[in-house]
């Protein structure tokens, strides 16, 4: 296995503490978006729901593979993420957006719409990540 | 060093401007204004399980506070082909979205199990979903139907909770529509007498309650119908004015008058040629 590449999925977790850095992206305040730098700021969420919202696909996952572990056995969690973690591995370039058509369908997200399909679409969004970091932080060189 | 974000987007909701609109709001109230809010519909709206089916019952004022903003909204909303319907109080924007998707997460569900969808389908998922969002999303809604189960009610708060009766009122005209229903609802009732009932419920809401206003509108859902009754009854009527209030000309007699002519001197005289080819 490509252990470089480890460690950008390492990476993708959500640590609270690491919620919402002041910097933005040259390194200084982004006062319009983030407010004042306080400490406050930067350990609480600004809004009640925006933790809940970056960790729900993670959390009802959890809660699933718990579940299916208590009923059927620890086989069915493991058969199941081990789909998962190979779907997850059909991407386009870092930087392009993918369809996650297979991830999609193996949770079955591909026959409901919830507010992640209507609002903040990635395939519309503005901006792009530079390729070149983007590729780097996937090899892992970065 | 550039601190460049190496993660790719998701959708959903952003919330990169919440502090921002927070130190705002905060600066406003300081200063005495605030900020504006989203229009709300307090409002009443009743259903009924009748013998054949369902009928549910909106009034039509959308409030700003305490300015009234839509004489004639529509709140009885449509889900899906087959049967059920909404009506919704709350916040006005939240209600609209909230039902364009569960239209098309009912349609979605129904294609990919090859069966009709059933009411308690459409509750489970609003349910869920409003409780996933802890009652930031500000819509209470009856949901109400015929399916293969027989006609069912349901209402479901914003928070996440629901219940699972044969008559149903919700919005801030809540207390006058069910008073009317506890005192005359009988199971089993005939269409029309049912849509007096729940015409009287909506007409006991507008006339008691400051939220609720303008017409009543009706849908009623059987198995084989759905009718949407719109502007169904107008308890309140414009005023039509009983006489002219003109006075005729020499109503008032003239006492005295005096004519006092203005010396004017003319001062200089200047003729402009127009340019009219």
């Amino acid at each position: 296995m490509n252990t470089r590449g480890l460690r950008s999925q390492l990476k993708d977790s959500v640590p609270v503490t690491g919620l919402c850095p002041q910097a933005g992206p040259y390194g200084v305040q982004d006062s319009l978006r983030r407010g004042f730098s306080s400490v406050k700021n930067e350990l609480l969420p600004s809004h009640p729901l925006e933790l809940s919202e970056k960790n729900f696909q993670l959390n009802q996952d959890k809660m699933n593979f718990n579940t299916l572990r208590n009923i059927q056995g620890l086989h069915a969690p493991l058969k199941l993420q081990m789909e998962y973690r190979a779907a997850r591995q059909i991407q386009r370039l870092p930087f392009l957006p993918s369809s996650n058509l297979a991830l999609d369908t193996l949770r079955g997200s591909d026959d409901t719409i919830g507010f992640e399909d209507i609002l903040n679409d990635p395939v519309q969004s503005e901006m792009m990540g530079d390729p070149h970091i983007m590729t780097e932080y996937k090899l892992g060189v970065l | 060093m550039l601190n460049i974000s190496t993660k790719t987007p998701t959708g959903g909701f952003s919330f990169e401007n919440t502090r921002r609109n927070a130190v705002l709001e905060a600066n406003l109230s300081e200063k005495g204004y605030s900020a504006p809010n989203a229009r709300k519909t307090g409002t009443t709206i009743a259903g009924l399980i009748f013998k054949d089916g369902v009928i549910l019952g909106a009034d039509t004022r959308a409030t700003d506070d305490m300015v009234v903003a839509d004489k004639n909204c529509m709140k009885i909303h449509y889900i899906s082909l087959s049967e059920t319907f909404f009506t919704l109080p709350g916040v006005a924007a939240d209600a609209d979205v909230t039902t364009q998707m569960m239209s098309s997460n009912v349609e979605l569900h129904s294609l990919s199990t090859g069966r009709p969808p059933l009411v308690a389908m459409v509750t489970r998922q609003l349910k869920q979903m409003l409780f996933r969002y802890q009652g930031h999303i500000g819509s209470s809604l009856i949901v109400g139907g015929v399916d293969v189960n027989g006609p069912q009610l349901y209402s479901i708060y914003p928070h996440g909770s629901y219940d699972k009766l044969p008559f149903l009122t919700m919005g801030s005209g809540a207390a006058s529509a069910i008073s009317v229903f506890e005192d005359r609802y009988k199971p089993n009732m005939e269409l029309e007498e049912a849509k007096q009932l729940v015409r009287d419920a909506i007409t006991a809401g507008i006339f008691c309650d400051l939220g609720s206003g303008s017409n009543v509108d009706l849908c009623v859902i059987t198995d084989k119908t759905v009718d949407y009754l719109r502007g169904y009854d107008q308890p309140v009527q414009k005023g039509m004015r009983g006489g002219t209030y003109r006075y005729k000309p020499g109503t008032t007699a003239v006492l005295t008058k005096t004519v006092t002519p203005l010396p004017l001197d003319v001062v200089d005289e200047s003729v402009q040629v127009m340019d009219t080819e």
